[in-house]
């Protein structure tokens, strides 16, 4: 039984690895940002005629590929950090943003009925707060009507950038979360049940009374599904909207870590949306296939200025502009072929 | 034979073909033929010995790390990178048990319904539906378990059972709630439902098999149906029937995809079969594809490899009933 599987698999990752030569520009990593890579993809394909071939295996799967040197770029939902990237001879900066909302299944309880904070969150997913009832949920919800119904708690099985900034924002809010739990694609859950993908923990919460769970915005969007308001940093209650995970990325200091490896939880300003997330593309410095790179940051650039309408309409939200002058600047000092020469210039 | 005597034929009409070189000609072919045979084992002896190696060497890291203990720690911690395989080994134990513990009966039952009860003109369409089953793909599995048979379970059947056995010692732990719907005992379910054609469709063959007159004689002794099951074609048709069963295990051992969507994929051992739980495979499928770092990579190829060795063993046990149950039969 078992050996089958492993002949699939590797398989599988051979069909990868050669299918990387079929395309123009090649990539691999994070499922997050496919659904608006693939748009991308389709529409500059229509406008330069040079193709992507993009397969979302997941961060990890991204991160070592890029190693391998079997694609041109890696996509991680997860920054690497500055001594990983200076190792590895690798650039990073964020394409695409988007925001993960908790979603609850309460009888009477509409979509952004419900408030929530994140010491409440961790709590909660701590197994400390069990009950709908609890003074801390109606602390924050004065005047609704909780039911006295035990809380079921849904997170991801598979592991995913959704999981690392959900868990990343419940461990700067806690500190028990930090040191009970952690931060991290998977983590060790205190309790409730894994289901795979989006789509299973939004099923799991649809058909289980009481639960709660976190899924991507566009995912919570496009299903409906009853998602909660969050008290920010600030203390104000926001809703998920692309106007306030854009002001979570605006108020962002992107240039605090290297490679931006910004991760957008919890920032300040009275409007930002505490759990957003940015997703990162990897590519080598100094690429033995500078022709590819080439192509790939001619690809990203015409994404970031053209790209803008497509990814709102599949509710992600595009790069701040200031953020986008200064990545392609940096691309242009900092990515060359072998012989010193950029492999960007700066047009725009 | 033909061709040889079409070849003798041709000799005697001096067309100047020996029959030495037609034997030679035929000697040629078939240690050609055998070679072949042979390169056909060798090359599924390398593939499993390489396969075996490459899952020995991925393991080595887990292993150095965590010892012998890896295989009885229940910690999973990918943030602080301790590993342990006991609940995926627990979760998989328990759920191809559960799964056998429906399906043998049911299985065996059919299989005596199709071959002595049925009427004759209903038993095709009827083991024809129940092979098909095991042409369902298992995300299909999976999908229906989740969306459809899930729901079920949570609204009827695990309160049902949490109700019934409230108080009695023991079983109230093992069937202890909250209802999540998804757990051990619906993976069970899922994985009995995957295995009944393969033991249905062995069992009939040999329940087929067994001599009419010897049927007819018992029955002839006034015997009942039911008797005529237990004293004559189970025992005559055992060995036939735990070979099935053990098939239908191994599937039930490896099953990922089905049960990845029932199972709730937590690393805990629980008492209670209606708790969430995880199996080694469903475990390696959710996983590997963001596991980063070699000892996390490592930590699920070594749960690969304790799922090969506990395939081997249940193989190794089949076998050995087999040969038991061989020397008493003659």
């Amino acid at each position: 039984m078992k050996f089958s599987k492993i002949a699939l698999t590797t398989a599988a990752l051979v069909a990868t690895a050669w299918s990387a030569f079929a395309a123009d520009i090649s990539g691999a990593g994070a499922t997050f940002p496919y659904p608006v890579y693939a748009k991308w993809a389709d529409a500059y394909k229509k406008a330069t005629n040079v193709g992507l071939n993009y397969q979302s295996i997941g961060s990890g799967g991204g991160i070592k590929q890029i190693k391998a040197k079997t694609v041109t770029f890696g996509a991680s939902d997860a920054p690497l950090t500055g001594k990983d990237l200076d190792e590895a001879g690798l650039a990073q900066f964020p394409m695409v943003m988007g925001g993960i909302v908790p979603v609850v299944n309460l009888d009477g309880v509409k979509p952004g009925d419900l408030v929530l904070d994140g010491p409440t969150l961790a709590k909660i997913y701590l197994g400390d707060i069990k009950k709908w009832d609890d003074p801390a949920i109606a602390k924050l919800n004065p005047g609704a009507k909780l039911p006295s119904q035990a809380i079921a708690l849904v997170h991801r099985s598979d592991g995913s950038g959704t999981t690392f900034n959900f868990t990343y924002y419940l461990a700067d809010v806690s500190p028990e979360w930090k040191s009970k739990v952690g931060t991290n694609t998977a983590v060790q859950w205190p309790g409730g049940i894994g289901a795979k993908g989006n789509e299973g923990v939004a099923n799991n919460v649809g058909q289980t009374k009481g639960s709660i769970g976190y899924v991507e915005y566009a995912y919570a969007k496009q299903n409906k599904l009853t998602f909660t308001k969050m008290v920010n940093k600030a203390g104000k209650v926001v809703s998920p909207t692309s106007e306030t995970f854009q002001a979570a990325a605006a108020n962002a200091n992107w240039k605090s870590q290297p490679g931006y490896g910004v991760i957008l939880a919890n920032q300040p300003g009275d409007v930002s949306w505490p759990m957003t997330a940015a997703t990162w593309i990897l590519i080598y410095k100094t690429p033995t296939d500078a022709a590819a790179t080439g192509e790939a940051l001619k690809f990203f650039a015409w994404s970031y200025d053209k790209g803008q309408e497509m990814a709102k309409e599949l509710d992600y939200v595009p790069m701040p502009t200031n953020v986008v002058t200064d990545i392609k600047t940096m691309w242009a000092s900092d990515i060359k072929d072998s012989s010193g020469k950029p492999l960007f210039a700066m047009t725009h | 034979m033909s061709e040889v005597a079409l070849n003798e034929t041709n000799v005697a009409a001096g067309t100047g073909v020996t029959r030495a070189s037609v034997l030679n000609r035929l000697r040629t072919t078939d240690a050609a033929f055998r070679t072949l045979t042979r390169i056909a084992v060798l090359t599924v002896l390398a593939l499993l010995s390489g396969v075996i190696l490459a899952l020995l060497i991925g393991s080595v890291p887990a292993f150095k790390a965590f010892g012998f203990g890896f295989v009885t720690t229940e910690v999973w911690n990918p943030v602080t990178e301790k590993f342990g395989a006991l609940a995926p080994v627990y979760g998989t134990l328990v759920t191809s048990f559960v799964a056998l513990v429906i399906a043998v009966p049911v299985g065996l039952m059919i299989a005596f319904f199709l071959t002595e009860l049925c009427p004759m003109w209903l038993r095709r369409p009827i083991g024809i539906s129940i092979e098909l089953l095991a042409g369902i793909p298992s995300i299909i599995y999976g999908i229906w378990g989740l969306f459809i048979f899930a729901p079920f379970v949570q609204k009827y059947i695990q309160p049902f059972l949490i109700d019934a056995f409230d108080g009695v010692p023991g079983l109230q732990d093992v069937f202890a709630g909250p209802p999540y719907g998804i757990g051990m005992l619906t993976a069970g379910f899922i994985l009995a439902i995957m295995v009944l054609p393969f033991i249905t469709s062995i069992s009939r063959d040999v329940f087929d098999a067994v001599p009419a007159v010897l049927k007819e004689a018992t029955y002839g002794l006034g015997c009942t149906t039911w008797e005529v099951f237990k004293h004559v074609i189970l025992p005559y048709t055992r060995v036939g029937v735990i070979g099935g069963v053990m098939l239908g295990l191994g599937r039930a051992l490896g099953e990922t995809m089905a049960v990845t969507f029932v199972i709730g994929n937590a690393h805990t051992v629980s008492a209670s079969i209606l708790a969430p739980g995880t199996t080694i495979s469903a475990s390696i499928a959710n996983e590997f594809t963001e596991a980063v770092g070699d000892l996390y990579t490592s930590s699920l190829i070594a749960l690969g490899l304790i799922l090969f060795v506990i395939t081997f063993i249940v193989l190794a046990i089949a076998r050995y009933m087999l040969l038991r149950l061989h020397q008493k039969g003659r």
